[in-house]
């Protein structure tokens, strides 16, 4: 594909990558990150940014290899190519992010098991070029961090009656269980539910 | 006694889906069924066991000697999907009814987060061989425990008349977060 009607495709795929089929919202992918670190909009925002990482570079990477692998061990090479990128996030966090790093625990490891990234490279990266895999990465990892990001803004104001950190009203009752487990399953309930009334409406 | 408390908190305070979040992709996925329900739930137990022990003996006598302890993580997803391809070529060879049974769940086996972060678990805690074994075991259990009762839970749930939009995803997960209220009972029990 010519890189020309390649720049076209870009704001489709960015559409796609947030609205139209949201990793979390839409496809119901990523689900155990989403549910576990989102106890804070930061945690949320950090465990966003660090999977769109992930996600742009292994995309390039299998985009570029994908035509060499032999069909029926592609899946094995694919899980070596993302766990090398998860491995040295992994280390570069350590290095400059030790808070955040603390917070999001063996999930920053369990990247290589999101279905995202894997869903990713089968779906997009291994027919497209490198140039428009780096954008789907990008579109996804954006559409997934939003995601998080608003789940997390949701049980941390209920939870803890504040946003980012910031408290927001000292008075309102904090309701603890948001952002203990059961919150979280349920702030993704009515987030879907309320997604796919919206859907219902627009459509 | 140590061996228990790992146990006890493996199945119920800590359990791998309802409070460590590890495997709610099949969690949701195949619980519409307590049949599927129950064979995912074995499959599971049985790989989070063997893998526990597996990755304990690669991590601690091959990367920890060599230096190579940073390079975990590429290697235990290797040995837990070549494990998981190596048990499915058996039992097609050995037993074609457990195959029957188990066969369709064992593919998912690698990409599930519960068996990746049991072994990822296990060597941030440093748990010693028994300790790893035992706290995968248990973890399977807990797993195979929450997933057969949700799976009673979503029986029911299916010929109820649920408002158009909570339909699907959005009342299995208002139905899993009743079962980890419930569950959030144990977290009082010190032992």
């Amino acid at each position: 594909m010519s890189k020309i009607s390649g720049i076209s495709r870009i704001p489709r795929i960015f559409k796609n990558g947030i609205v139209e089929n949201n990793p979390l919202f839409v496809q119901a992918l990523g689900m155990c990150p989403a549910l576990a670190v989102t106890t804070s909009a930061t945690n949320g925002l950090g465990m966003g940014v660090a999977t769109t990482s992930v996600l742009v570079c292994s995309n390039i990477a299998i985009s570029l290899v994908a035509r060499f692998l032999p069909a029926n061990v592609r899946i094995p090479c694919y899980i070596v190519i993302i766990a090398t990128f998860v491995t040295m996030l992994e280390f570069m966090l350590e290095a400059y992010m030790p808070a955040l790093n603390q917070a999001l625990g063996i999930f920053i490891p369990l990247i290589v098991v999101n279905c995202i990234v894997m869903g990713r490279a089968e779906a997009f990266a291994n027919k497209n070029g490198a140039f428009l895999s780096a954008f789907d990465g990008l579109a996804m990892g954006l559409g997934f961090t939003a995601a998080l990001t608003v789940m997390g803004a949701v049980r941390e104001i209920l939870g803890t009656m504040s946003i980012f950190g910031i408290t927001i009203s000292e008075t309102f009752p904090q309701t603890i269980a948001m952002i203990l487990p059961p919150g979280a399953f349920i702030t993704l309930a009515f987030l879907m539910a309320l997604i796919n009334y919206v859907r219902g409406r627009t459509a | 006694m140590e061996l228990f408390a790992i146990a006890f908190s493996a199945i119920f305070v800590n359990n791998f889906l309802l409070a460590r979040f590890l495997g709610i992709c099949p969690f949701l996925g195949v619980s519409k069924k307590i049949e599927t329900a129950l064979g995912m739930g074995i499959a599971v137990a049985f790989v989070m066991t063997v893998a526990s022990a597996i990755t304990y003996i690669v991590n601690i006598y091959i990367l920890e000697t060599l230096g190579l302890g940073f390079m975990y993580n590429i290697m235990f997803i290797l040995i837990i999907s070549s494990f998981v391809q190596a048990i499915e070529l058996l039992l097609k060879k050995v037993s074609p009814v457990l195959y029957e049974a188990m066969g369709v769940y064992l593919p998912l086996m690698a990409t599930n987060c519960a068996i990746l972060g049991v072994t990822v678990l296990n060597r941030d805690v440093g748990y010693n061989f028994m300790q790893s074994t035992i706290h995968g075991f248990a973890g399977g259990l807990g797993y195979l425990l929450a997933i057969v009762v949700f799976a009673g839970i979503r029986e029911r749930i299916e010929h109820n008349n649920v408002l158009p939009h909570f339909k699907g995803f959005p009342i299995a997960l208002l139905a899993a977060s009743m079962m980890a209220i419930a569950f959030m009972g144990f977290s009082g029990w010190m032992i």
